[in-house]
């Protein structure tokens, strides 16, 4: 069996910010499986521009993103195998992969790191009534073969779900020509970005009806017609409220979800609201040795923090493989968690002793909320209060924490973030 | 004399912003609750501007298609005339990530770069 120092399952901007940082780490040896023909996942077929304000203060297209790593992974000699598929994750360690030139092979990995991104909620998790035609698609799948393949879904298109690559969809197919007819969300807020909502839909007339869903599907071989409702609060359509469109395509835009399935049969312990493996402050999954970053950990809104936490993973996983993949147990753990307003935190506990001075929580919000404040708990101890304007569950919000703030407090055992109206 | 309402881009507030203008220029701005929210609005109501990005179609390529953009704005009423143009456009393999494809895409002053590699077949 081959051995690699370090194995990254995914060649999408967590894997490659990871490799790279592990090389700049001191790792040599270092491994990037990626199921597709090419690197950068799924920033190929995002060609609109947006990315990288933060990483590299321009507005560049997602190829031009991926690049930018891609580039530094060839430089850096690092090595990869494209059109191979990770089959499994043993618990020591142990990958197993396939591919057409060497069949199916075994890889000992010292550290692990999992990049393998999230998927689409399908519309069998939607339960929408109607017939099953030809013309449904998930948005991404859209978005691909417009991009990429180089074809139209279709000419007359209905979106339902305002997750963001819904709305750049909507612009994208208003390009090509097509006529985007409304985009339905059941939520009482989009799932997407602002700008994505004033740029995509405002600009072209396309309507946004909030708190709304497809209650119909209509044709037996392509769609020929999709009819929406209004909800209550109770998500259930009121009655009197539908309204029918023609179209031949019904894109959907519902959500991401973490694609963790090696890393539940590794045996990597699952956040039920993240999807994404629980983590410690080293981004280091329940299985030592064993990391995760990126959307396959939770959902992002911006690949910038993608390429952040990545970077750190491919430092702490090197960190680990330096120290002869026996990094010092025990010391302490705090528990972070999450209560009125936030949903989750990443990472889920803190071992003060390892942490860096600064470490960057992540979280997002359950609702709309405006002028209303985040506070830090330090078991009954309110250790920050800050104003923020507003925040919305399409963005993440952070803190920040002190490693000497921590240390400052022996008998800290739960650190809580939580939404206050004052 | 014009009156516009728009929904400010700089954060996620979305600060619904009143304008009142004539051609260049602006009588009164409201709604906007900083500075970025008064410069969005200023740019919007009198020179609006995007970014295009599309793909073009390769000849000779280890691929058929590859993703440009507009190397900078463009203005927003010429975005159709933009995306005609892209869809005209032959280019030739090999390509690299800033090769002009369409110089002075009409009329604008901006080039159409390549943003994506492509490498011959």
């Amino acid at each position: 069996m081959t051995s690699y120092d370090i194995v990254i399952v995914g060649g999408g901007p967590a894997g490659l910010a990871a490799a790279v940082s592990a090389k700049n780490s001191g790792i040599d040896s270092i491994l990037i499986i990626e199921r597709d023909k090419e690197l950068g996942g799924i920033l190929n077929q995002c060609i609109h521009n947006g990315f990288g304000l933060h990483t590299f203060k321009e507005e560049l297209t997602g190829p031009e993103y991926a690049y930018r790593f891609i580039e530094q992974v060839y430089d850096l000699g690092i090595e990869y195998k494209l059109d191979t598929m990770v089959m499994d994750i043993s618990h020591d360690k142990v990958v197993t992969a396939m591919n057409r030139e060497d069949g199916m092979f075994q890889i000992q990995a010292g550290a692990v790191i999992l990049a393998m991104g999230c998927r689409e909620r399908p519309r069998g998790a939607l339960n929408i009534p109607g017939y099953r035609p030809a013309g449904i698609y998930s948005a991404g799948t859209a978005q691909r073969l417009v991009n990429m393949e180089g074809f139209m879904p279709g000419r007359e298109v209905v979106i339902l779900g305002s997750g963001d690559i819904g709305l750049i969809m909507a612009r994208r197919m208003t390009f090509e020509g097509a006529i985007v007819k409304v985009v339905a969300e059941i939520m009482p807020y989009s799932g997407g970005l602002k700008r994505n909502i004033v740029q995509c839909l405002d600009d072209y007339g396309i309507p946004l009806k909030l708190s709304h869903t497809v209650i119909d599907i209509e044709g037996k071989e392509r769609v020929s017609a999709v009819t929406i409702a209004e909800v209550g609060p109770d998500m259930k359509p009121i009655p009197g409220t539908e309204e029918r469109y023609t179209c031949d395509t019904l894109l959907l835009s519902t959500g991401l979800i973490p694609e963790n399935e090696l890393s539940r049969s590794a045996g990597v312990e699952i956040n039920p609201i993240t999807s994404g493996p629980v983590v410690n402050e080293i981004l280091e999954t329940s299985i030592p040795g064993v990391f995760a970053c990126g959307n396959v950990l939770h959902v992002h809104d911006l690949v910038d923090y993608v390429s952040e936490e990545a970077t750190r993973a491919g430092a702490n996983a090197a960190k680990y493989v330096m120290a002869g993949c026996a990094e010092a147990e025990g010391g302490k753990t705090i528990q972070l968690k999450a209560v009125g307003g936030a949903r989750y935190t990443v990472p889920s506990t803190i071992n003060p002793d390892r942490m860096d001075d600064l470490l960057t929580v992540r979280f997002r919000v359950g609702a709309v909320f405006q002028e209303s404040y985040v506070s830090v708990y330090f078991d009954d101890e309110r250790v920050m209060h800050m104003k923020k304007k507003i925040m919305a569950p399409g963005e993440m919000e952070q803190v920040i924490l002190q490693k000497k703030q921590i240390l400052a407090r022996p008998d800290l055992k739960t650190i809580t973030i939580t939404i206050e109206a004052e | 004399m014009e009156k516009r309402t728009l929904t400010c881009i700089g954060c996620p507030m979305g600060c619904q912003i009143t304008v009142e203008f004539e051609g260049e220029e602006i009588f009164s701005l409201t709604g906007n609750t900083c500075a970025i929210g008064d410069k969005y609005a200023r740019q919007e109501v009198t020179h609006p501007e995007r970014v295009v990005t599309s793909t073009v179609v390769v000849e000779g390529g280890a691929k058929d298609r590859t993703s440009v953009k507009t190397k900078g704005n463009i203005p927003k009423d010429k975005i159709f005339e933009c995306m005609e143009a892209i869809n005209e456009v032959r280019a030739q393999a090999p390509l690299k990530i800033g090769d002009v494809v369409i110089k002075d895409v009409c009329g604008t002053g901006v080039d159409v770069v390549v943003t994506k590699n492509c490498d011959a077949a």
